[in-house]
């Protein structure tokens, strides 16, 4: 009985990999690319864009079950929390990031360093290393859920700690796979050629796996916990990955508009030394609330005043660029995205983050959907906009650098995924703003704050409008993503005439 | 290319970028190593476990023009004094289980997390729990079994059951207790306490 049980189980193993077989090679012949026309490092790349653009779907996915859940909240309770499947939309967000991160700079690792990646089987090890954690941390999250008060639910399920729930094990696991990815950096650049640009990364990359370690303790202090918690959240998010980013556009920029290296270098020290100089203090933003000392309203509100600083040169870097080049250049869809970043990040991070960071307006907003709003552009406008941009340079040289400049065919697609994209997510920007500042008066002002307070603003037929508005544009960004994949597969297949080619001017 | 004035070349940038990191990382540092110590359990702004033995109330001080927490005389918890150990231990056991809870996907604490349920900070001193007599039975029922004793002040959102055993509840209710005591700087705003309406 038990061998003609597992020899049905292994016939079925079978069919389901001969079936799974014949759909991937459908789907290789239908998509058409060509992976010859990649070094070894892009096709590094390329497995962890693709990862992210899984990971991508998957944050839309859940963030709009559980914006649904704020409309029903009877809606797959119990079976998916809004706990759940809140933390999968963050998490699936930051990593997916990382992913379009890590492969950017594998990406370009190669052209720049002038020499072939060192350590290729150790990244392609790190990178399913990566990716099979990645999936076990998601199907613990999603089918063990939460555990006992005991330190073995932080180091196997669930940290409970916002944007870095990894449980512990998982953590090891990315410092590993950070570490690799670092080895491959440097030793790359050290066997060919160094740059500004690399030496920028290199020390950005250093300071990105040290940050992430503080994030590693337990405490039963939740002062100190929040502490070093803020450490990971904002220096990553408002200081290296800003950082990262300006060099991943120094080399786009580069490769796009021909803009000479000595101009680029030289704004890309100016944006290190203007975003460090405002984001590092500009921390003290979330030392307002949590039992640190007074100094920080003054330090925080101050440096955090000046961090959309950096921004405003980033949009004027982009803009003096484009215009002095008159626009010209061999990838539409990928310059738009990066224009689509100049402004987002400008608007998101910047003008959004400036409107409540001052402690005498933040006293009443923070905690609210202020910070939501705040949130959701600032992350799609300085990370996603850039990596979706890369991914069209990416599919544009694996496509055998084909044009995709005016008069590419299908057009359409790209400008209204890029349309549906940002107008959905501008859309929910709006909803939660209105939602916030509706909670700040109510809740903050009117209530002090109390759990009636709370409830009575939520309540509120502006807050739950809305909540109906911001799921109604989630839609239409989730319209935006399903054609921007479609684009992405699709764009320049069959196309024969070359690619524009942008020398240095 | 000598007409470049210094200001504008790449070398004085690069050292501006390495100083001004490094000098900003420096200061930040410092003003850590301050703030951990002004923050330690036992210190000024983050009262010891042990003030889950004492009354605790929140109320606007006219010199600091701010909400500040007041730590008044013996009020105990369940009933019992605990040693500086063992309230050490319970309230370790109330943080633990948030976080194995997962209650910052929906809540926040110190103003921290998601906005789906209630701020925690001052979740010990909220009206809500009706009178002083009631509320460390009522909150250690609810975390226990919220469906059956649920919260929804009309929203229709229930928190849902978490397993939370009694030890465990007991745990959060003293981590509440405790939290609530921190001196946040006047966050949250205007806030009147269970006490307020004797």
């Amino acid at each position: 009985m038990n061998t003609s049980g597992s020899n049905k189980v292994i016939e079925n193993t079978n069919t389901l990999c001969e079936k799974s077989r014949i759909y991937r090679n459908t789907f290789k012949a239908w998509v058409q690319l060509d992976g010859n026309n990649l070094s070894d490092g892009q096709q590094l790349a390329v497995k962890y864009f693709t990862v992210a653009v899984i990971l991508f779907f998957a944050q839309i996915l859940f963030g709009m079950l559980a914006a649904t859940q704020f409309i029903y909240p009877s809606f797959l309770y119990e079976i998916l929390d809004f706990s759940v499947n809140r933390m999968i939309h963050i998490n699936a967000m930051i990593i997916w990031m990382l992913y379009g991160f890590i492969g950017c700079v594998y990406w370009f690792l190669e052209d720049e360093s002038g020499t072939e990646i060192v350590g290729l089987k150790l990244g392609n090890i790190a990178f399913w290393l990566l990716t099979s954690a990645v999936t076990v941390v998601v199907l613990v999250y999603l089918l063990v859920q939460i555990g006992p008060g005991k330190d073995s639910s932080l180091w196997f399920i669930n940290e409970g700690r916002e944007y870095i729930e990894a449980p512990r094990w998982a953590d090891i696991g990315i410092v590993v796979v950070m570490l690799i990815f670092f080895y491959n950096v440097v030793a790359t650049f050290s066997k060919g050629k160094w740059s500004g640009i690399a030496g920028v990364l290199t020390l950005d990359l250093v300071a990105l796996a040290g940050l992430y370690v503080a994030g590693m303790f337990y405490m039963t202090n939740i002062t100190h916990e929040q502490y070093w918690w803020w450490w990971v959240i904002h220096l990553w998010v408002e200081a290296t990955w800003e950082v990262l980013v300006g060099v991943i556009m120094a080399w786009s920029l580069m490769k796009l508009l021909g803009v000479r290296r000595k101009i680029i270098q030289t704004w890309l020290y100016i944006e290190v030394a203007l975003m460090f100089g405002s984001g590092i203090l500009g921390l003290g933003h979330h030392y307002f609330w949590i039992g640190t000392p007074e100094y920080w309203l003054t330090i925080g509100g101050f440096f955090s005043a000046l961090e959309p600083i950096p921004l405003v040169a980033m949009v004027v870097h982009a803009v003096y660029d484009s215009g002095t080049h008159a626009f010209k250049n061999g990838n539409h869809p990928a310059l738009a995205w990066i224009i689509a970043q100049a402004f987002g990040n400008f608007f998101g991070a910047g003008v959004w983050g400036f409107m409540h960071t001052l402690p005498q307006i933040n006293m009443f907003t923070h905690g609210t959907q202020w910070s939501a709003s705040h949130g959701h552009l600032a992350f799609f406008g300085a990370y996603a906009t850039i990596n979706i941009a890369f991914f069209y340079l990416a599919i544009q040289h694996w496509r055998g650098d084909v044009w995709m400049g005016g008069g590419s065919q299908n057009a359409w697609r790209w400008k209204w995924a890029l349309g549906l994209l940002n107008g959905g997510v501008l859309g929910m920007t709006i909803a939660l703003l209105i939602a916030g500042y509706e909670q700040s008066f109510i809740e903050r002002a009117i209530e002090g704050s109390t759990w009636a307070g709370y409830f009575t603003a939520q309540n509120h037929p502006s807050f739950q409008s809305a909540m109906i508005w911001r799921l109604f544009f989630g839609g239409i960004t989730f319209a935006g993503f399903i054609l921007l994949v479609w684009d992405l597969l699709t764009i320049g297949k069959g196309e024969t005439r070359k690619a524009l080619m942008i020398v240095e001017s | 290319m000598n007409e470049i004035p210094l200001w504008a070349s790449e070398s004085f940038w690069k050292k501006m970028a390495i100083w001004v990191t490094a000098g900003s990382f420096l200061i930040l540092v410092v003003l850590t190593m301050d703030s951990l110590s002004k923050t330690s359990a036992g210190s000024q702004r983050v009262p010891a476990y042990s003030v889950i033995n004492k009354k605790i109330d929140y109320q606007y001080n006219n010199v600091s023009h701010k909400f500040m927490p007041i730590i008044g005389e013996n009020e105990f918890l369940f009933g019992k004094e605990f040693t500086d150990e063992e309230a050490w231990h319970l309230v370790d056991l109330g943080k633990k289980t948030t976080q194995a809870k997962n209650c910052m996907n929906c809540h926040t604490l110190l103003g921290n997390g998601a906005y789906y349920a209630p701020d925690l900070t001052k979740a010990w001193l909220d009206k809500g729990w009706i009178s002083k007599e009631l509320r460390e039975d009522m909150m250690v029922k609810f975390l226990m079994d919220p469906e059956n004793n649920a919260r929804t002040f009309g929203s229709n959102r229930k928190m849902p059951n978490l397993k939370i055993t009694e030890q465990e509840a007991k745990g959060i209710t003293a981590f509440l207790k405790w939290m609530s005591s921190i001196d946040t700087n006047g966050f949250p705003y205007n806030f009147k306490t269970i006490n307020a309406e004797e």
